[in-house]
């Protein structure tokens, strides 16, 4: 899943790219109070992917070869267990028990995911994030609750890590995105940890302010996350979690300041979001 | 055995909810609360082994973020705890999904006896104990749901860990009584009230006689019933015939009388002015189109309109005013998740997209002394927000549409309104999805969450008859995952076509749910042992009528019942056989073996007397402001009403709703260059596969019925029209919903004014269906509310009538659509509509009131009401909005708002504020204008006025469409930040559109 891997794909011709696309098999998990798979499906069969909702409940019950025939795990935001004891905590907490072997395996032989808000939020309370040296199953950071105590839903503005190694922010530079959580003020274990996982381009999103940089303060960072970190990565950049919501940026139109000004030209379909996906399941593809 | 967990957050970290607590007890108690933490308690009442107990606690603790004990955690210094933990029988969902964590962990099952509940300990410093108590009692506890205690470091440390469970103790189950109605009028009427039926004699009466007839029926004696009805018989049918149910006074027969006019008689409100309109309106459209949009209105449980080929529309709007007046956080909350279940269950399911609410408050600054009991209006704002945030959000379901007026007269009862769009699909397993019949044989099948007492009788119980152990009654508290969880199973068991029914659970329970679904196969009969209880000791009755929350009732074919409940199993959800429809032409309940009710369908549905009532109208007149109280100038005013309580912006609460999730969002509730500007209407897709998308607006305005409700009523249907018109809907297919939340209309001893309000209600019926017929908007789906009274030391405060119009339109391609935001300097502005010197009911006048610093007495309109009252007069309004609709289409409007409140003036200054460019309004050509006074020019609330900009290019085919109609040039925007508002040379207000911008937002920041 290198950059020449990528680049390799992107100059296949337009119709093995379609189908080579269309063979990655993503698992979107539902069910249990989560609520964004719709969109976040989607997402990735507007990116060319083949995408297929699945019932956490069936994938502890009987059906987790699903897991090991997909190429991408979405973790879809919501309000698994209504966030009680925590966001995320009781859904990781199924997983960690019931799942994480087959999940270890999926992340072992080269699988990615996409974690979302709540997805996102379960995948630091499992240690799937920022899943440093190879160790995704200890937790060493977590998504608190907002500094302004509460829910909000407002556009906030992400700046990539150009540095990263996150697969599903290449090319990227910055992107505005509704924010919609009461969680998401992110915490490592200590102010090292957190050096390190900067230094190592872990950071792959952040919240930034009107001058470009990224920022502490509200309303820019919604949650007063430290440095502004608003996504991360694991080491191999294939596992990827961010607070705000690319899936509810596939059309043009969804931007706050779209019907204010719009220009003739200006068709409204294109969802700068879907440009995440489209990264997740070409670097997907690529190694198909 | 119980286990108590304590965590808490490290010392290190910061603590939100404690910050917020003490921010508030700092605000609004005046309580120098120095510090507060939390500490979430677990009370795990299970036999738990060796080692269990630790493990668990390993799991619960974020090892980055928290930190925790078995028993008490030693943490941090305080002065007073203040604990807080639910009254046994309150839903505890926390506790529920703390329970599934522990099973995971330990990785089996805890037991059927097995429960976990959450409470809560406050942390306080630098408060007395008399303080800690008041903060509680004002912040933190509700007494009706919760229990608290007060203890200083000193008495906690004295006393012993508390491993006090609220369970619910009961002992045995009720036996099933007869009840004797062989009795006088009096007797029967305290029969009524005691058991809390809300029958009146007459129906009292006619169910005695019904039993006189029929009592010793065969039937009923091989049953083993006796003469006299069961407490089961009684209940179920003062169910069926409640106000809530049957609503009784709209299909009353009605003597109105006008001054000396010769009365009038109408049959049925309901009839007449609401299906009738609605069958009118139906015929016109057939006429014109060779076609109905109607799809189902008026006998499911929300209306339904046609969309595309693939899917319906669904849409109904609830209130749920008292139980929000009571405990705002659990009434509201299952105010929206309560009307949830309406359109998921209508014809076979919907899917649900976009909720919206609204409420009716008194000011959250309220500074008067409060009767006693009575919640403070900002907490009760507070709460009504929290609880429809918190089902929305957990609902997974956006809102698109969310306001919020504010008059005294709300103080004793909040209005709460709550709705939901669906999309019902055309087809559901090979069958039109609006049909849905249960036949004989077909099982009825109860699932979702389990019965309890709570919400038996609703809100009319009293809590004074509870003992400490008793569940809790009064109010019901929604549990939105658990309802989640149990839509997220149905729509599979729908789409897999494995029932034939679906109707939900609310006002009645199972006796409306399942006496109203066997009305198609002919009857009933249901055994209520076999239905899951939250715990043991119910009387049956109690399950018959219990309004526990998350249940919906199904029926489902015998074939088809194994993989019903096997898909409910892989699910996690509870479903259970509860009995089946029968042809037999009655509801037969069991208890086991034995017979408790046996009620012929026909006495059941049709047996209630008709209401027979008097209304009496006679307008009344109010104070209007004098010249003095009118020498304010017109920059001043305008400043102040952008910020005032009705008019300034609610962002900041409005943002702790969702509106983006299933990412359908096209124009948000809250628009313009800083997002904080109340759209005129919102625009959503109704799936991911189509352009074309939906308009949501409302019109409301409670003011108005003071001086008339027929007006009061075409003011709410107008601006709901305008608004969609505003938003880029067609006019050809919008539909729109009623709810009228009245003060009670029936005479009786305490309510001597029964009559004049009957008379509003009749003329306000009236305004809606002129209004309606004009504009062509069927009536799709309603409610009424109509107790909405409350005496307090001895007043009796009626809310002002209110009817909330709900639109609901179509719009081709969502990219057409449009905002009041302006857009680009150059645009021509365009004055629509004629002015009128109607300054009666206006925001206006109440800021004139205000600030002449008069006050009204409790229960009274707020002073300077005033005389002249806007009129529809659909004759000016009908072809004006056709124009519009025309350019809409054409793309020659490049924004438009609806006026208001607060006039011209209003609307341009909001249109300033959304652009942040320059508005510069000349009114001097403006119909109507010349026979105005300034203020009249201004503010005046004349309807069918619309505020438009067209880009100069475009002028000419604009102007051409509205040939001969009141359509003017009125200025242009420009680049200047300011906002003008002129008649022609002479400058009548100016402002900086920044300060405008401060006072529209800094009313209700962060309140």
């Amino acid at each position: 899943m290198s950059d020449a891997a990528l680049s390799r794909f992107r100059s296949l011709p337009e119709h093995e790219q379609i189908r080579r696309r269309g063979q990655v098999r993503v698992l979107v998990l539902t069910g249990l109070g989560l609520n964004c798979e719709v969109e976040t499906a989607t997402a990735f069969r507007r990116a060319g992917a083949s995408p297929e909702c699945v019932h956490l409940l069936d994938l502890l019950e009987g059906q987790r070869r699903l897991l090991s025939e997909c190429s991408i795990l979405a973790l879809v935001g919501g309000f698994a267990f209504g966030d009680h004891l925590g966001a995320g905590f009781v859904f990781a907490n199924k997983i960690r028990y019931r799942l994480y072997d087959q999940l270890l395996e999926f992340i072992g032989r080269g699988g990615l995911a996409l974690g979302i808000c709540n997805g996102f939020q379960t995948m630091v309370r499992l240690g799937m994030l920022p899943g440093l040296d190879g160790d995704w199953r200890t937790p060493r950071a977590t998504l608190a609750p907002n500094d302004r105590l509460g829910y909000r839903n407002a556009w906030v503005r992400l700046a990539f890590e150009s540095g990263s190694p996150c697969v599903w922010t290449r090319g990227l530079s910055t992107m505005d995105l509704p924010s919609r959580h009461g969680e998401g003020k992110f915490i490592a274990e200590s102010p090292e940890f957190l050096e390190r996982l900067e230094t190592l381009g872990l950071v792959a999103a952040r919240y930034v302010g009107p001058n470009g940089g990224a920022t502490e303060e509200w309303p820019w960072n919604p949650n007063g996350s430290a440095r502004g970190v608003a996504g991360l990565c694991d080491s191999s950049g294939r596992l990827f979690g961010l607070m705000p919501h690319p899936d509810a940026y596939l059309y043009g139109f969804q931007h706050p300041d779209w019907y204010r000004t719009r220009s003739a030209k200006d068709a409204g379909l294109e969802g700068p979001g879907l440009e995440i996906f489209r990264n997740g399941v070409d670097a997907a593809a690529s190694a198909i | 055995m119980v286990t108590r967990i304590e965590i808490a957050h490290r010392p290190q970290h910061a603590d939100p909810r404690g910050e917020a607590l003490a921010r508030q007890a700092r605000t609004f108690l005046d309580i120098p609360l120095k510090q507060a933490r939390v500490v979430d308690v677990y009370h795990v009442e299970a036999d738990l082994g060796p080692g269990e107990a630790r493990r668990i606690l390993a799991e619960f603790v974020n090892p980055v973020l928290a930190e925790g004990a078995l028993g008490r955690w030693d943490g941090s210094p305080f002065d007073v705890a203040v604990t807080v933990g639910f009254k046994p029988g309150v839903t505890d969902s926390v506790g529920k999904s703390a329970r599934v964590a522990i099973e995971d962990t330990l990785g089996r099952s805890l037991g059927s006896d097995a429960a976990v509940f959450t409470s809560q300990v406050w942390r306080l410093v630098g408060v007395s104990r008399e303080q800690a108590e008041r903060l509680g009692r004002e912040l933190l506890a509700n007494p009706l749901i919760q229990r608290m205690r007060v203890e200083t470091a000193e008495e906690w440390r004295s006393t012993p860990t508390d491993l006090e469970v609220p369970r619910v103790r009961t002992h045995g189950v009720p036996p099933v009584e007869t009840v004797d109605l062989a009795l006088d009028d009096a007797a029967l009427v305290e029969l009524s009230r005691g058991r809390l039926l809300a029958l009146s004699v007459d129906e009292m009466r006619a169910i005695a006689l019904e039993f006189e007839r029929a009592g010793n029926d065969p039937e009923r004696s091989a049953a083993g019933l006796g003469p006299a009805p069961t407490d089961v018989e009684l209940e179920c049918l003062a169910q069926t015939w409640s106000e809530h149910c049957k609503h009784k006074i709209f299909n009353a027969s009605i003597v109105y009388r006008e001054g000396a006019d010769e009365p009038q008689m109408i049959r049925s409100l309901f009839g007449t002015h609401i299906r009738g309109t609605t069958e009118r309106i139906e015929r016109a459209i057939v006429e014109r189109e060779g076609r109905s949009w109607l799809v189902s209105v008026f006998h499911d449980n929300a209306g339904v309109v046609a969309f595309d080929d693939r899917r319906h529309l669904v849409f109904k709007v609830e209130t749920h005013n008292s139980p929000s007046a009571l405990d705002p956080y659990g009434g509201a909350m299952t105010g929206i998740v309560g009307v949830n279940r309406d359109p998921f269950g209508t014809g076979l399911g919907s899917d649900l997209l976009v909720n919206v609410w609204g409420y009716c408050f008194a000011s959250p600054f309220h500074d008067r002394e409060l009767p006693r009991g009575l919640l403070h209006p900002r907490r009760i704002r507070d709460g009504v927000h929290a609880g429809v945030i918190d089902g929305g959000n957990q609902s997974g379901i956006p809102y698109g549409r969310g306001w919020e007026l504010f008059d005294e007269r709300f103080v004793g009862k909040p209005l709460v309104f709550c709705g939901t769009v669906g999309a019902l699909p055309v087809t559901v397993a090979g069958r039109p999805g609006e049909a849905k019949a249960a036949r004989p044989g077909d099982r009825i099948v109860m699932t979702g969450g389990r019965i309890g007492a709570d919400g038996i009788h609703g809100a009319t119980f009293s809590s004074a008859a509870l003992d400490e152990s008793a569940p809790v009654q009064a109010v019901q508290i929604g549990d939105p995952i658990t309802q989640k969880r149990m839509f997220d199973f149905l729509l599979e068991a729908r789409d897999l076509g494995l029932y034939e029914a679906i109707t939900d659970n609310g006002a009645g329970g199972l006796s409306s749910s399942v006496g109203e679904m066997a009305q198609g196969p002919g009857g009933a009969c249901l055994d209520l042992s076999l239905a899951p209880l939250k715990y043991e000791g119910l009387a049956p009755w109690e399950i018959l009528v219990s309004e526990a929350q998350e249940r919906m009732t199904l029926a489902v074919a015998p074939g088809k019942i194994e993989a019903f409940l096997g898909l409910a199993r892989r699910r996690e959800v509870e479903a259970t056989v509860l009995g089946e429809f029968t042809e037999r032409p009655t509801l037969e309940v069991r208890w086991g073996s034995r017979t408790v009710a046996l009620l012929p369908m026909s006495f059941l549905h049709g047996g209630a007397p008709e209401l027979r009532l008097e209304a009496q109208w006679a307008p009344r007149s109010f104070d209007e402001p004098s010249a003095r109280d009118r020498d304010v100038a017109p920059a001043e005013a305008l400043t102040a009403l952008v910020g005032r309580l009705n008019l300034a912006s609610g962002v900041s609460k409005a943002r702790r709703y969702d509106h983006e999730v299933k990412g359908l969002t096209a124009v948000k509730p809250w628009i313009g260059v800083n997002r904080d500007v109340a759209a005129d209407a919102t625009v959503f897709l109704a799936g991911h596969d189509s352009l074309a998308g939906f308009v949501l607006s409302e019109g409301v305005n409670p003011y108005f019925s003071d001086l008339d409700t027929h007006a009061m009523a075409g003011a709410a249907v107008d601006l709901a029209v305008r608004r969609q018109l505003c938003g880029g809907a067609r006019i050809d297919r919008i539909a729109i919903l009623d709810n009228f939340c009245w003060p009670d209309p029936v005479a009786t001893k305490d309510n001597p004014d029964g009559p004049y309000k009957l008379a509003q209600l009749v003329r306000a019926c009236r305004g809606l269906d002129e209004a309606a017929v004009a504009y062509g908007t069927p009536l799709i789906s309603g409610k009424d509310s109509m107790k909405n009274d409350s005496t307090l030391g001895g007043i009796r405060i009626s809310v002002p009538p209110t009817l909330l119009v709900s639109a609901i339109g179509k719009i081709d391609d969502v990219r057409r659509a449009v905002t009041l935001e302006p857009r680009a300097t150059g645009d021509r502005i365009y004055c629509l509509g004629l002015t009128r010197a109607e300054t009666g009911g206006s925001e206006y006048f109440r800021y004139l009131g205000d600030r002449s610093g008069r006050r009204a007495p409790l229960g009274a309109p707020a002073p300077f009401v005033g005389s002249a009252v806007p009129r529809l007069l659909t004759a000016e309004t009908v072809p004006l909005y056709s124009a519009l609709a025309q350019a809409v289409a054409a793309g020659l409007v490049r924004s438009a708002t609806a006026l208001a409140l607060g006039g011209w003036a209003v609307a341009a200054a909001k249109m300033a504020i959304a652009g942040g460019i320059g508005v510069d309004l000349d009114l001097d050509s403006a119909a109507g204008i010349d026979a105005l006074g300034v203020d009249e020019a201004l503010f005046s609330e004349s309807l069918g006025r619309i505020l438009v900009t067209v880009s100069p290019g475009d002028a000419t085919r604009f102007e051409r469409l509205f040939d001969g109609l009141a359509c003017v040039e009125a200025g242009a925007l420009d680049g200047t930040g300011r906002l003008r508002l002129r008649r022609g040379a002479s400058i009548w207000a100016e402002c900086a559109i920044e300060s405008l911008a401060n006072a529209h937002t800094g009313t209700l920041r962060d309140v």
